[in-house]
């Protein structure tokens, strides 16, 4: 998303030029003033101003009903860095990122090497490995709920199998979060196997020739050309973990609820537990405001940092 | 890999994969099935677990059911409640697919071609839009639906929604308008049309395959959201599937049987759609990423 919005910022201004010189100014406002407000209209009622809404409310000791009159300065935002609860949000949050980092990109690059291969059923796999990406997160949440059943689920039978106590990793607070990540990896590897997908077929085949005339290894050609032509797809794939991680909750919901003890939530779930199900308009507005800025700070600074150039 | 290309083999088969050795294919099925097994048997096991009963599913839940209960699912079926999640949550993805292509078509359409003070501004105003989730202004937008006197009302839902993809679908329709021929364009005010008209007759008849981009990830998004749904709506006649879905397992707690037959109902739609039309859905899901 974030190279959408450069791509934006950078508006290349001498093509509509040139076009306008052909076109004339004839009946140019009736389309401005006909085709541009109704969108502006429902952004602006339904994303900016809540946006600018959840800033002023931040400050205020408020229930939603009447007028917030309760000032409390930052009372909230101090009340949130002292929840633990919201402490281990950030830490799952930033466990997410990791773990997409450390396991899900390499898995995903590592299947999309091989299903761009010329093997048969190729195809085949790459629609089973993208079919959970489709799915809904509480569709996938729910599914892994049984997974992990610790009575009826498939973790307690194979534990059964082997003569073992059947697990409750969903109801251990030390556990849980873990088994929460591997539904995480399981629902958008497929996603992030098709950016690579994307990638590897977007390189020249004729460098992988060269680098074959001059003798290199398979190893040696994926580390010396393909993974270094591959660095835009990669920043991107990286960018997307961190967006998907700042969002995740449908997929929380059913597993777990941000429980046990609060080991499984994310900022999002937070938000939801501790603003929303309470009625804290003050308070959620106050975790809004710093998902806000996580957001948009990670975007930036990602952008610069790493995308400049893509 | 393992087999290094002689400069020949190369020059015959230019495409790197042509000349796997069997040790190599061997390695890749045996990965690629592996994997395979660990998307899909979650997925199978839990069709397969509405067919059972408890019991069954308690001691078998990796084989076929020993006895077919396929009562699980035709109860459901023939339940009102099932027909009516997926009737709303039709209903929702329909009416935000349709205002989401509307609206960003005609905004996207000035932003290519309409050249005036502060289009640049404008355009990047919406793009804000992208940098955050619908998630960090939902206090403020309860409220704001409810002031309306939106609340529990299909729409309360469905303009927050169109509002949060409008960033996305004006960007994605511009770059598609832009790419466009000037030529058309000039030829068409030669022959005297308005900007009207070759909106209408021209750019989008040419635009199909962004119409199709756009629509797919408004709608696998309306049809599989989640957390506007639940803040918004009260009543279960009006809750989309991913809501009934929690409802009926918080009725059913223990019965997973009956919550696996209702799974695997509520997602066979999207099963079934992706396998039918995956070229297009994949192309227009990972569009909006790549593009």
């Amino acid at each position: 998303m974030s190279q959408l919005a450069s791509s934006a910022l950078s508006l290349p201004t001498g093509k509509t030029r040139m076009r306008r010189r052909g076109v004339g100014n004839r009946g140019k406002w009736p389309v401005i003033v006909l085709f541009l407000p109704p969108a502006l209209l429902l952004f602006t009622l339904f994303v900016i101003l809540p946006m600018g809404e959840a800033a002023w409310y931040s400050f205020f000791n408020w229930n939603g009903y009447g007028l917030p009159d309760q000032w409390v300065g930052w009372k909230n935002y101090e009340l949130i860095f002292r929840q633990s609860a919201f402490r281990n949000a950030l830490v799952n949050n930033g466990l997410i990122i990791v773990v997409s980092i450390c396991i899900q990109i390499p898995l995903a690059l590592w299947l999309a090497t091989m299903v761009t291969k010329h093997i048969k059923g190729a195809l085949v796999f790459r629609l089973i490995f993208f079919l959970p990406y489709v799915l809904a997160d509480v569709a996938a949440g729910m599914i892994w709920r049984f997974v992990y059943d610790g009575e009826f689920g498939l973790v307690a039978n194979v534990a059964r199998f082997f003569g073992q106590a059947p697990p409750f990793w969903l109801a251990d607070k030390d556990v849980a979060f873990y088994a929460v990540l591997a539904v995480i990896v399981w629902k958008y590897f497929g996603f992030h196997m098709m950016l690579f997908i994307a990638g590897l077929q977007a390189i020249d085949k004729s460098v992988l020739e060269a680098a074959d005339i001059d003798g290199a290894t398979g190893w040696q050609k994926f580390t010396r050309v393909t993974l270094p032509l591959l660095g835009s797809t990669v920043r991107l794939s990286v960018f997307f973990a961190v967006v998907g991680s700042l969002q995740l909750f449908d997929m929380i919901m059913p597993l777990t609820g941000g429980g046990p003890s609060n080991s499984t939530q994310t900022l999002v779930t937070f938000l939801y537990s501790f603003g929303v199900m309470r009625m804290q308009v003050g308070f959620g507005s106050a975790v809004g405001v710093v998902l806000f800025i996580i957001c948009v700070t990670l975007a930036f600074s990602y952008k610069r940092v790493f995308m400049k150039n893509d | 890999m393992t087999d290094t290309a002689t400069p020949i083999d190369a020059a015959i088969a230019p495409s790197s994969g042509r000349s796997l050795g069997t040790k190599t294919r061997t390695y890749f099925y045996a990965a690629l099935l592996i994997v395979a097994a660990v998307v899909l048997v979650p997925l199978i096991t839990t069709a397969l677990g509405g067919f059972k009963t408890l019991g069954d599913l308690r001691g078998n839940a990796f084989g076929l059911p020993q006895t077919w209960m396929v009562s699980n699912y035709t109860d459901i079926l023939l339940s009102q409640r099932y027909w009516l999640q997926m009737g709303n949550s039709l209903l929702i993805a329909g009416l935000t697919v349709f205002l989401v292509l509307t609206l960003a078509a005609m905004a996207a359409f000035v932003f290519a071609h309409v050249r005036f003070f502060g289009s640049d501004h404008l355009l990047n105003y919406f793009l804000i839009g992208l940098m955050f989730p619908a998630a960090t202004a939902i206090l403020p937008l309860f409220i704001r639906i409810r002031d309306l006197g939106l609340l529990d009302t299909y729409w309360g839902v469905v303009l927050p929604q169109v509002a949060f993809g409008l960033g996305m679908s004006i960007l994605l329709f511009r770059n598609y308008f832009r790419g466009m021929p000037s030529e058309l364009f000039d030829a068409a005010f030669v022959d005297g049309a308005g900007y009207f008209r070759f909106f209408w007759h021209i750019t989008l008849p040419l635009s199909r395959p962004i119409i199709a981009t756009v629509g797919i990830i408004t709608f696998v998004g309306s049809w599989n959201s989640y957390i506007l749904p639940l803040i918004m709506l009260n009543s279960e006649s009006k809750y989309p599937w991913p809501l009934g879905i929690m409802v009926y397992r918080g009725e059913f707690s223990t019965d997973w049987q009956l919550i696996l037959a209702f799974i695997t109902l509520t997602i066979a739609p999207t099963v079934i759609v992706f396998f039918a039309a995956q070229k297009h859905i994949i192309a227009g899901l990972t569009a909006g990423a790549v593009k």
